[in-house]
């Protein structure tokens, strides 16, 4: 049980590491992610279906997600639409495009495919023992991925638009379009939530349309959890660390209430009023965290 | 240099509320020159910064910048080459991140892309140019800015943007903000980089003995026009009074009002 509660944890967390891009770095609140992550899980399922090799599919995944961003950039930056809007937009269109993915159907198994999981579980059983094979493979790929992020964060560019998301007028006076920044940014973001949807279709056996639905809450909630846990900090490699973190805490209590919830009387469709608790729960958490530093930080 | 053509700026056009910000402005600048702007609220000093930096587009007429027409260029571009330094002192610089990462970002303008500049040797560049601030900020590189007083980010805000070697800097009162003792370091400051690198540059002000101590040119205005512009040895003779004295002649009303907008010491 506590390995899939860590590799669930760490699936998602690319996707956390994505929304924590967009709504920390980037100040962008970004609702685009409810549909960019049963995209990812549709072209990787659609691909695996085609006889495409699993990598090749996941970099589909990733293009596609990206596009998926830029596009909500491109509505905001152009149409003069507020971010929240232009993310619901595209949100909305891709659930139809979703569906034509997966060939007009809502839901698509690949329980018989070669998924990239089971080729990675052939390769090392008896290596590893069975059950921390995945558990293992996924913290590499969570790990790779924050690894690359960080760097990236710490060039000129990246933090450029760390710079962004505190002070847009500062990155006008240097000469730079907070356009363009926003485009890269947000396209980024939802290439690594497409990846981590199309890692979740692998896992779960297969892609479902609804797959993203309420992700970005999750998404924000397992944000908090780890902003929670962890001391302030403005070094790029504790925050994406924080990221990972809290997205492993927030579904372990997910999973927790998914296995053992019936005890309450609780059911699968109560999940969502739990993490939206959640979330109140650490906000007013963190206000009155906040009364006791004593100054406070004007934004 | 810079010179606007006939510039206006209408708000609210064909509206009840409809406001001449700017009227026909002529303005040419000359480089080298340190131009002072005094005038009261509403006199469209702000208007004009905003116009020349490209935040607003001029309803009518027409902005070159070294002979080349930048009336539509977007202000991101115009800052390539436009310094500008607002009155509060949070907008030039990034709160949340450290003093080196900051200089990083500002040290060059325009696009930044995968390379990381900051490394120990401009590490030490930084050090070096942040010493000329004689504030010690030299030894605080790894601190975020929200740890820094507003008269520090602005002293800052102002390094940096020297150290970009703009064609001209826009300074919007940029020490109105501050207490008395740092906006005469900041003046100070100001004043050396812009005779020390041969600036040029247009600072607006409400303190009257500033706008004359300061610069080798004065513009003064109202209502949208610039009604007095005045400069070298002629400029370099006036006197508090003398201006008073200048705007009752030139548009026969009071200035009783704007005595209270316009400090004297």
């Amino acid at each position: 049980m506590i390995e899939g509660i860590f590799v669930e944890g760490l699936i998602y967390g690319i996707m956390v590491l994505g929304v924590f891009i967009s709504f920390r770095i980037l100040d962008f609140p970004d609702l685009t992610v409810d549909g960019s992550f049963p995209l990812g899980a549709a072209l990787m399922v659609q691909c695996l279906l085609l006889g495409m090799n699993g990598w090749l599919a996941l970099l589909v995944a990733f293009a596609g997600g990206v596009l998926a961003g830029v596009v909500t950039a491109l509505i905001h930056n152009h149409l003069r639409v507020p971010n929240l809007l232009a993310g619901i937009l595209t949100m909305t269109m891709l659930y139809s495009i979703n569906i034509r993915i997966l060939g007009n159907r809502a839901n698509v198994p690949i329980l018989d495919q070669t998924t990239l999981l089971k080729q990675v579980t052939e390769k090392f059983t008896g290596i590893i023992p069975d059950e921390y094979i995945l558990l293992v493979f996924f913290l590499i790929v969570a790990l790779v991925v924050k690894v690359l992020l960080d760097l990236f964060f710490r060039t000129d560019l990246g933090m450029t638009m760390g710079a962004m998301g505190n002070n847009e007028q500062m990155v006008i006076s240097q000469g730079v379009n907070p356009k363009t920044l926003k485009t890269i940014g947000v396209g980024l973001s939802n290439g690594l939530v497409a990846i981590s949807g199309a890692f979740a279709a692998q896992y779960l056996g297969f892609a479902d349309v609804g797959l993203g639905q309420g992700i970005i809450v999750s998404g924000l909630a397992s944000v908090m959890i780890g902003e929670f846990l962890v001391l302030k900090s403005n070094r790029i490699g504790v925050l994406t660390l924080c990221a990972l973190a809290g997205s492993v805490c927030f579904y372990a209590v997910m999973y927790v209430g998914r296995f053992y919830g019936y005890v309450i009387h609780m059911t699968p469709s109560d999940l969502n009023l739990i993490k939206g608790v959640l979330i109140i729960a650490l906000l007013i958490a963190t206000q009155a965290k906040k009364l006791k530093v004593p100054f406070k930080v004007a934004k | 240099m810079i010179e606007l053509k006939n510039v206006s700026i209408v708000f609210g056009q064909g509206t009840v509320n409809e406001n001449k910000a700017l009227n026909n402005i002529n303005l040419k600048v000359k480089e080298g020159d340190f131009i002072t702007i005094i005038g009261s609220n509403g006199a469209g000093k702000s208007t004009l910064f905003n116009t020349i930096a490209g935040t607003y587009l001029p309803s009518e007429g027409a902005i070159f910048a070294n002979d080349k027409n930048v009336t539509r260029d977007p202000e991101y571009k115009r800052a390539k080459y436009i310094g500008r330094i607002f009155q509060n002192p949070l907008l030039g610089t990034a709160g949340n991140m450290s003093l080196e990462d900051n200089m990083t970002i500002t040290h060059k303008k325009g696009m930044k892309w995968l390379r990381r500049s900051l490394n120990s040797k401009t590490r030490e560049m930084f050090r070096q140019q942040l010493v000329q601030l004689k504030m010690g900020l030299e030894h605080r590189m790894k601190e975020n800015l929200v740890m820094f007083s507003g008269g520090q980010r602005q002293a800052l805000t102002l390094l940096m943007m020297v150290l970009s070697k703009p064609s001209l800097i826009l300074l919007d009162e940029h020490t109105a903000a501050l207490d008395p003792k740092n906006a005469e370091i900041v003046l100070e400051l100001t004043n050396k980089f812009i005779s020390e690198y041969n600036l040029t540059a247009m600072m607006i002000t409400h303190n009257m003995t500033h706008a004359i101590e300061f610069g080798n040119r004065l513009l003064m205005m109202d209502g949208g026009e610039i009604i007095f512009d005045i400069e070298g040895e002629e400029k370099k003779a006036l006197t508090v009074e003398k201006l008073i004295q200048k705007f009752h002649e030139l548009r026969h009303k009071t200035f009783e009002n704007d005595r209270t907008l316009l400090a004297e010491d």
